[in-house]
C-alpha cells in the first residue's frame, strides 16, 4: 500500500488562503484542508473518490472559517 | 547532509526504508493532524499523539518524567535505542517530540528529513497494521531545563543586547493582524509580538518537498536578521511547537551553542496583563 496521486492545490475560502491536499491510499481518497501558514489542519475527509473527499473537506473548512459575528 | 553542524540528527527516507526493521531503531510518527497516522504509516512505526501523549494533560507543561518513561518503554524504546521521528507538515511535531526527548537526555534521536509528506510523495510503502513493540524499561534523566526558556528569562532577554528573540509565527500573527492562524482557536487577548523580536517564520527553513534547506541557506536566513551564533537565542511561536522546529534547526543544523525554546510563547505573553507588545512589522 502506498500513497498515490498526491496533489496540493491552493485556493481561497471565506477570504483565507488554504491548501487542499489529496491522495489515495488503498481504496480511499484522503483530503486535508490546511491553512497556508502554518499549514495546520482545518478539516479532513475521506471518500472513495477524490472529488467527494475534497467536497466534504472543503465544506467543513468553509463552516469553520465562517466569519464570526 | 548539506554541511550541517550535526548531520547525524537527520536520516533520509531511503535510510528509513532500509532500516525500518532494524531492532536497534524505533520509528515514531508524530503529526499535527493526529488522525494522519491511521491513514497509513511506515511499517513498524509507533504513533504518538501530541495532544494527549507529549504533554502534561492536567497543567500546561511538557510530558512528565514518569509518563515519558512509560511512553518510550511501551514503544519498545530503551536508553540505547535510536529513535527516528517523522511527521506531517515538515516534521513540525516531530521536532516538538525531539525537543522533549532531548530534555530528558535521550542520546540518539533523529528526524527523517522531509517527514511524512516526502514519504507519501515518493510513493513509499505504508501500512495500517498496528505495530507490536516489545516493551522495554526506560530510565529518563532529570529534565534539562536549559533547553527551555521561561517567562522571566524572556523578560530579562528583552533588554539584553546579547540576546535575540525569533518569532517564528506567520507575518500576520507577528504584526498583530490576526490572533491565531485561520481555523485555529484564538488563545490570546492581544496580537503583536515581543518587542525587539525578529520575524522568521519557521517554514522558511524547509524546501518545498519538506526537507531542510542547506546549511548555507539556513545561515543566510537567520544571520541576515541578526540571529547569529554569538547570541543567546530564544525561539517562540504561539504554543511552542513551531518554535521547537526552529530550535532544532538553530541548535543542530547550524550548531548554535545557546538557543532555547520558549514554549509559553504568545499564548502566555499575549495574555499577560501589562506586558509590552509591539505591533506591525
Amino acid at each position: 500500500m502506498k500513497a498515490e496521486a498526491y496533489r496540493t492545490i491552493t485556493q481561497e475560502i471565506n477570504g483565507f488562503k488554504v491548501n487542499v491536499t489529496s491522495y489515495k491510499i488503498g481504496e480511499q481518497f484522503y483530503c486535508h484542508v490546511t491553512n497556508v501558514d502554518p499549514d495546520a489542519t482545518i478539516s479532513r475527509a475521506e471518500a472513495v473518490t477524490r472529488g467527494e473527499a475534497e467536497k466534504i473537506a472543503i465544506e467543513k473548512a468553509t463552516e469553520r472559517l465562517k466569519p464570526k459575528n | 547532509m548539506a554541511n550541517y553542524a550535526n548531520p547525524d540528527v537527520l536520516v533520509s527516507t531511503d535510510w528509513v526504508e532500509q532500516h525500518k526493521s532494524d531492532p536497534k531503531v524505533v520509528i515514531a510518527e508524530v503529526d499535527v493532524d493526529t488522525n494522519a497516522y491511521n491513514e497509513g504509516h511506515v511499517a513498524g512505526a509507533v504513533g504518538w499523539n501530541w495532544q494527549t501523549q507529549l504533554c502534561d494533560t492536567v497543567r500546561r507543561d511538557v510530558i512528565g518524567k514518569a509518563d515519558l518513561e512509560k511512553l518510550l518503554g511501551s514503544s519498545g524504546i530503551g536508553n540505547d535505542t535510536m529513535v527516528v521521528l517523522y511527521g506531517d507538515n515538515n516534521n513540525w511535531f516531530a521536532a516538538w517530540a525531539l525537543w522533549q526527548l532531548k530534555m530528558y537526555g535521550h542520546k540518539d534521536v533523529r528526524i527523517m528529513n522531509g517527514g511524512r509528506k516526502k514519504w507519501l510523495a515518493e510513493g513509499r510503502p505504508l501500512t495500517k497494521d498496528a505495530p507490536a513493540p516489545k516493551p522495554k524499561t526506560y530510565k529518563a534523566a532529570e529534565r534539562n531545563e536549559s533547553l527551555r526558556a521561561y517567562l522571566r528569562q524572556v523578560q530579562d532577554a528583552m533588554n539584553s543586547p546579547r540576546s535575540v528573540m525569533v518569532d517564528v509565527r506567520s507575518p500576520d500573527e507577528f504584526t498583530g493582524k490576526i490572533l491565531s492562524p485561520p481555523g485555529l482557536p484564538e488563545t490570546c487577548q492581544r496580537g503583536g509580538h515581543i518587542p525587539g523580536a525578529k520575524n522568521i517564520p519557521w517554514g522558511k527553513a524547509c524546501n518545498e518537498d519538506g526537507t531542510f534547506k542547506s546549511a548555507d541557506e539556513l545561515a543566510a536566513l537567520y544571520s541576515g536578521q541578526g540571529v547569529t551564533a554569538d547570541k543567546n537565542v530564544i525561539a517562540y511561536c504561539r504554543i511552542g511547537e513551531r518554535s521547537s522546529h526552529t530550535w532544532f534547526v538553530l541548535k543542530y543544523l547550524l550548531g548554535y551553542p545557546n538557543v532555547v525554546n520558549y514554549d509559553g510563547s504568545w499564548t502566555e505573553w499575549g495574555n499577560l496583563v501589562n506586558a509590552p507588545v509591539e505591533k506591525g512589522a
